[in-house]
């Protein structure tokens, strides 16, 4: 009998921990084949010298003190959203929903600047800025995670939705405190007294971001690492059922973490509203929340290698926007690079985690 | 009086794109893989029908122009866009293993970029002195409804009144409906999606169906894209004007609780949610007109909520949604 089996010509095998840097020599490679690819692509679209595009990319960043500090600013507000997701990504729990998270933590706070501004003193007024932002971040992603803990409803398509609740929900206070009349947006918010914005350290506006973001990224690396609560959540992460046999009550854990998810993502909306641009928009969030995901995930949940991810997100897209100035394409080209970039380095994952082992003379006799 | 004469036609050009796109969703869906591409999956669908139109609408009158080609071409290019975007995702996450939702996710990000990048450029990078991208003829023959239309009354007006892809999405969106629950194939289809390890074992090939199912998905969802700029706004693209109507497409598969045939009349119930703000008499007051549009959301959640409470088997999101498949991993 001619027994006939196909051997394929290799197979995929799941590696053991690969040392940390074989992982990061393969992630640049990837990265570097897709600033290749993103050179070529926009050479080809521009007709340019592919060089003149890396030099623009380069100084859309670094190219004057105020672009490095608005680097510096969008670095900031990209790594507290996504410092925002991980602790509940850690849980496997899929919260999309910073977006709106933010965003309603940002209309928390300019609703207390815009109705307390005459009745409280400055400092009152910001106090009831930051607990409410806060607040309502937490409540926003706590109304998801009470439906998870209890029934175990799809968090991931529920935060989904939440954001654009809270995006409506934005629509309808701009109309009802809008200044002008009739214009249909808020404006800045109190322009003359500046009630209710957060101070100004030195002369540099973003300053007190950078630092409170900062100090929010060690807390959560601390609070991950090496805390009980961090333990927990990454007991529930690997498997809810050991999580329940050794005695963590899960719903109270999902609960807690995407609390914390949404609080700090309330946080991200009051420096967004209170610090940086003192008005509210329903785009003020600017899809961070969705590239918060990737961020996250990118650095493995680490909040350190988050700066490193959040600095190569925010650095390519504003290079990008500079490539599209300097030669009069629409802005929407940094996207494309972005998306770019991200399909290799999520690409070099598997690379990372597996490994192609070649199937040698099996099956030749046959 | 509430004009439901005019309401409903309208309500039904709003839900055709989230119909299209809540079908390909749905496919996908079944066969495990979340995919939250999709929003620029419709993006790509759009732009690339556009790109082909307009390099077979320039410099042409409408006397010149093939219908058939007007149609066809279009058509394929968006296929073919959208079917390579469906590509590249099964080949991060079902070749690749990558999470699904980043992979998604950066596949939105790419898909709308793509599309406002090629909407807002195409005159400058092809050198052509139209001042905007407007495709009045190929519109016109895409938006060319069925006879009688203009003579049977309210009849013609509520059901011949469309251009051909709307009665394109309501026959995919019954026949996948009639693939997933009456064939073999749908079968399988199914048990993919729910558990990847019981089918492989089975002897289906995990591999295939997702590729397959995913890639029809996108083609199918990009052509909501393209009915969006073909038929709804009279061939005349404008970045952004697409909006969230691809997160609407994958809020309705929750709706529809993963049902395509369900999908056709909630979709235009969505659709009219969707223009609800416009026919409210709320006077002077615009502010409210905004939370009429929370309207589908929030009707998204009570279903997801109370699909979750019900806790009826057969009410559930395919069991694997979500989670790679890797058969040495136990």
């Amino acid at each position: 009998m001619n027994k006939k089996t196909k051997t394929p010509l290799f197979h995929v095998a799941k590696r053991a921990a690969l040392p940390w840097y074989r992982a990061w020599a393969i992630r640049g490679a990837a990265l570097l084949l897709a600033l290749v690819l993103c050179g070529v692509i926009t050479s080809l679209v521009t007709g340019e010298d592919p060089f003149a595009v890396y030099g623009a990319i380069w100084k859309g960043s670094f190219g004057t003190t105020r672009k490095f500090w608005v680097l510096l600013q969008n670095i900031a507000m990209l790594l507290c959203v996504s410092l925002a997701v991980t602790p509940a990504f850690r849980m496997r729990c899929w919260n999309l929903g910073a977006e709106g998270q933010a965003l309603i933590g940002g209309l928390a706070c300019a609703a207390c600047m815009i109705t307390l501004a005459d009745k409280l003193p400055n400092w009152a007024v910001i106090l009831c800025m930051v607990v409410s932002s806060v607040l309502a971040g937490a409540l926003w992603a706590g109304i998801p995670a009470f439906f998870k803990a209890k029934y175990n409803t799809n968090e991931t398509l529920f935060t989904l939705m939440m954001n654009y609740v809270a995006t409506q929900l934005v629509a309808f206070f701009c109309v009802v405190w809008e200044s002008p009349k009739g214009s249909g947006t808020i404006g800045i918010i109190n322009p003359k007294t500046n009630i209710g914005w957060l101070p100004q350290f030195a002369v540099q506006k973003y300053l007190l971001n950078v630092l409170i973001v900062a100090v929010v990224c060690v807390l959560v690396y601390i609070y991950l690492n090496y805390s009980k609560h961090g333990y927990e959540i990454a007991v529930v992460g690997e498997s809810e059922r050991t999580a329940r046999y050794v005695g963590i009550k899960v719903e109270k854990v999902i609960l807690r973490t995407m609390l914390l998810s949404g609080a700090i993502c309330g946080l991200a909306g009051l420096l967004l509203v209170g610090s940086t641009n003192h008005t509210l928009t329903t785009t003020i969030v600017d899809g961070r929340g969705f590239t918060a995901v990737m961020v996250s995930w990118l650095a493995k949940f680490n909040p350190i290698g988050m700066i490193f991810t959040s600095f190569l997100l925010v650095f390519l897209g504003r290079g990008a926007g500079e490539v599209a100035t300097k030669f009069g394409l629409n802005r929407s080209f940094g996207d494309i690079l972005t998306g770019i970039i991200l399909f290799c380095i999520i690409g070099s994952e598997f690379f990372i985690n597996y490994e192609i082992k070649l199937t040698r003379g099996a099956g030749k006799e046959g | 009086m509430f004009d439901f004469i005019s309401f409903i036609p309208r309500a039904v050009v709003q839900g055709i794109p989230l119909l299209l796109g809540s079908t390909g969703e749905t496919l996908t869906e079944k066969s495990g893989n979340l995919n939250l591409g999709i929003p620029g999956i419709m993006y790509v669908g759009g732009i690339c029908g556009v790109i082909g139109s307009f390099y077979y609408e320039a410099g042409k009158t409408a006397a010149d122009m093939n219908p058939a080609l007007t149609i066809l071409i279009p058509l394929c290019c968006c296929l073919l866009g959208s079917f390579l975007m469906g590509l590249l995702y099964c080949f991060l996450t079902v070749t690749l293993r990558a999470n699904q939702n980043v992979t998604g996710l950066a596949i939105t990000t790419f898909g709308v970029g793509f599309g406002n990048f090629f909407g807002g450029s195409l005159i400058k990078l092809s050198g052509s002195s139209l001042p905007s991208i407007i495709m009045t003829n190929t519109s016109n023959v895409f938006r060319r409804t069925l006879p009688f239309a203009g003579s049977a009354g309210a009849f013609g007006k509520l059901f011949l009144n469309y251009g051909f892809l709307a009665y394109a999405a309501v026959v995919i969106a019954l026949a996948a409906s009639y693939v997933l629950n009456r064939t073999r194939t749908g079968l399988h289809l199914r048990a993919v999606g729910e558990s990847p390890t019981t089918a492989d074992a089975a002897g289906i090939n995990v591999t295939r169906y997702k590729y397959v199912s995913t890639c029809v998905g996108a083609m199918i969802a990009g052509l909501g894209g393209l009915y969006y700029v073909m038929d709804y706004a009279c061939g005349v693209w404008t970045n952004d004007a697409f909006g969230d109507r691809g997160w609407l497409a994958i809020a309705l598969v929750i709706f529809t609780i993963w049902r395509p045939n369900v999908g056709v009349l909630a979709s235009f119930l969505f659709g009219g949610l969707y223009i609800l703000h416009m026919y409210i008499p709320s006077g002077m007051n615009l502010a409210v007109k905004e939370l009429y549009k929370m309207a589908p959301y929030v009707v998204t959640i009570v279903v997801l909520v109370i699909s979750s409470m019900r806790n009826k088997r057969e009410n559930q999101p395919p069991a694997s949604l979500g989670l790679p498949y890797f058969r040495e991993e136990r």
